[in-house]
């Protein structure tokens, strides 16, 4: 990450922002292109050119976003089936995501992994995991080698908090913090997991404490504010890579839309949605805060053209790229001598 | 009597089998509330309560392992596992605990409980959301395992399950749920476990299947009449244990089979039911016996699904194939 440009001076009564201005425009950049991709990914479904399952990540852009922003190149990030954004935020190309919500031989795992299963190697993406909490403790492996490897790499490792009642994810902690690995369990707290909120399925009330058995520290942010994010990212990193063990951030958001494309959504109300959107929105307030900043109108008109210009490229590219060949079916089972 | 789907009639049983019996718990991921991702449950929250119908975390291992106290303790617990991918998590639970509690306790304890799940694919649902993980449950000695494929056996095989003093596991598959509807009277009778169905009679060769791939099989048997080849269907209903009597009897009438099977080839059900044949049978068969399945690959994305999966018109080439042999 490249060092803060000279700050101008700030809007009138502006607080002094987390986060520099360059990053914030990027933070903003990156945030919209996720939301435009999953706005895209949405209608793509919806006429019935995505196979399989599709959970979008609209709402929640400020979590992964802010979060990247405190990484350096080399660093990992695993995640759950709510991926695309995790992806983007990587750097990933939108194409080769959307090509393989498509199905296509263009998409990042060649059409045979789908919404749940993308990797990259080069951008330090370990997927892209179907099964609800299964990732921590791979999360905590891939933190393992790296301390192992003597790096001061960190394991970016997300889940919801309908994942933080998997056992699995206790083992992990105990493990991570056992043998002080550099890994920071992210809980994507956005009220939901699937039907039940929290309060119905934990009888833990603050979710960032969930590791203090293990004497883990936890802070729990408004993963609404970008900014929030940035800062409590920061700290976290900071302290996982000195070599400190395990953080736990509880990341308080939002999804706007339905667990998945085929959600009655009985668990709450529309009015509910509505107030959120309108009060708590990530990009929005994003906007405001540059616009606070100085900002003017025909910067933030260019990257939203930007990044339309990319969502409909991909959105193209991923009803033009051919369908995998029946032969793809056996490949990449097992060794190939 | 009403005309139901095969979702609907699962619910129905549910519904009756709670009504007739207050041991009946009903417990899984959504399945209040929101009535299950299959709207399995629908209404039952509403009719039995939330201290029967229990939303549980997201957290398979120790739903498997609630219903295996419960169960212990005398409840009838009729866990979901809300796709079948997500059973692998519960494997302790099913394969250590409730699979041999009986045995370990000489029957002092028994384990009635059932684990229900949508199994299969034909549903464009990608891995964890298609598997047919039958042949690792019926692998587990303590287990049954049962794959209806009707409303009509959906509904009088679940209510057996629930009764069964033993633990079942319950596979659904998903692609039926919606594809057809059946008059299934409420009567609160169970069909008979153990036992294979045989639906259709022939006398040049018979088709086994069970669960998602026996409408294709008889999809198949009406092409190959068309073409003068009277093709038997028979649905194995109960995959363990395997009612190979009845499996024996009609291969020993037309001498010629094919076992079609949604999983992947290698180890699964339909190797079992070959080896039965072979051993008892072989006598009888005018050609060698055909299995139809999977390759050894992971269920793919819905674009390969096709290419992936048996139907019935490679089920009818392959019967077409055994009558050529000479």
């Amino acid at each position: 990450m490249a060092e803060a440009a000279t700050r101008k001076p700030r809007g009138k009564g502006a607080a002094p922002p987390a986060i520099a201005r360059d990053q914030l425009l990027r933070a903003y950049r990156d945030m919209l292109l996720i939301r435009r991709f999953e706005e895209k990914a949405g209608q793509l479904y919806g006429m019935g050119l995505i196979g399989g399952f599709c959970h979008l990540y609209i709402g929640q852009e400020a979590v992964v976003v802010g979060l990247q922003l405190c990484l350096k190149p080399g660093d990992q990030v695993i995640t759950s089936y709510r991926d695309h954004g995790h992806m983007l935020a990587t750097g990933m190309e939108a194409r080769g995501v959307m090509a393989e919500l498509t199905g296509r031989i263009g998409g990042y795992s060649k059409g045979k992994g789908g919404s749940m299963h993308m990797f990259s190697r080069e951008k330090n993406f370990f997927g892209g995991h179907g099964i609800v909490g299964a990732q921590v403790p791979i999360g905590a492996g891939l933190a393992f080698a790296n301390r192992y490897n003597g790096t001061d790499r960190v394991s970016l490792t997300y889940f919801g908090e309908g994942a933080s009642n998997q056992g699995q994810v206790y083992e992990s902690f105990n493990l991570a913090a056992l043998w002080k690995l550099p890994v920071i369990f992210i809980i994507e707290n956005n009220k939901y997991g699937m039907g039940p909120s929290p309060e119905r399925a934990s009888a833990s009330r603050d979710l960032s404490k969930n590791g203090a058995a293990w004497g883990i520290p936890g802070t729990q942010v408004d993963g609404m504010d970008v900014t929030a994010v940035k800062a409590a990212g920061d700290e976290a990193v900071a302290y996982v890579r000195a070599g400190k063990g395990p953080y736990i951030l509880e990341m308080k958001t939002y999804r706007y839309r339905g667990h998945s494309m085929s959600d009655p959504a009985k668990y709450r109300t529309k009015e509910e949605v509505q107030k959120m959107r309108t009060e708590k929105d990530p990009i929005e307030n994003a906007r405001k805060l540059l616009i606070d900043d100085g900002v003017d109108e025909p910067t933030l008109k260019a990257i939203d053209n930007e990044v339309k210009a990319i969502v409909q490229d991909s959105a193209d590219f991923a009803q033009t790229s051919p369908e995998p060949d029946p032969s793809e079916l056996w490949t990449d089972v097992l060794h190939e001598a | 009597m009403a005309a139901l789907t095969l979702v609907q009639s699962v619910n129905l049983a549910l519904a009756r089998a709670m009504a007739d019996d207050p041991r009946v718990l009903v417990l899984g991921e959504d399945v209040g509330i929101d009535g299950g991702v299959f709207r399995a449950t629908d209404g039952l929250l509403a009719r039995f309560g939330p201290e029967r119908v229990l939303d549980t975390p997201l957290a398979e291992l120790g739903i498997a392992g609630l219903a295996v106290g419960l169960a212990a303790q005398g409840f009838r617990p009729v866990a979901e596992i809300q796709f079948s991918g997500f059973v692998y998590p519960c494997i302790d639970q099913i394969m250590n605990h409730a699979a041999r509690l009986r045995t370990r306790t000489h029957g002092r304890l028994s384990c009635p409980m059932v684990l229900r799940m949508p199994a299969g694919g034909g549903i464009r649902a990608v891995e964890h959301h298609s598997e047919c993980p039958e042949a690792m449950f019926a692998h587990m000695p303590g287990l049954r395992v049962v794959v209806p494929a009707s409303p009509a056996r959906a509904y009088g095989l679940l209510l057996a399950a629930i009764r069964d003093p033993d633990p079942v596991i319950f596979l659904e598959p998903t692609r039926l749920y919606r594809a057809v509807r059946e008059e299934v009277a409420d009567d609160g009778a169970a069909l008979p476990l153990d036992r294979a169905f045989s639906l259709r009679p022939g006398a040049d060769i018979t088709l086994i299947a069970w669960g998602g791939m026996v409408p294709e099989a008889l999809a198949a048997a009406e092409t190959l009449a068309a073409e003068g080849i009277d093709a038997g269907v028979i649905d194995l209903a109960t995959l363990k244990p395997l009612d190979m009597e009845t499996v024996l009897a009609e291969v020993a009438r037309t001498g010629r089979c094919v076992i079609v099977q949604e999983a992947p080839v290698s180890g699964g059900l339909g190797a079992e039911v070959a080896a039965g044949i072979a051993e008892r049978g072989l006598d009888q068969l005018l050609a060698p016996i055909r299995r139809l399945a999977p390759p050894d690959v992971v269920v793919p994305a819905p674009r390969l699904e096709t290419a992936y999966l048996p139907d019935a018109a490679r089920i009818a080439a392959a019967a077409r194939e055994t009558m050529a042999y000479t």
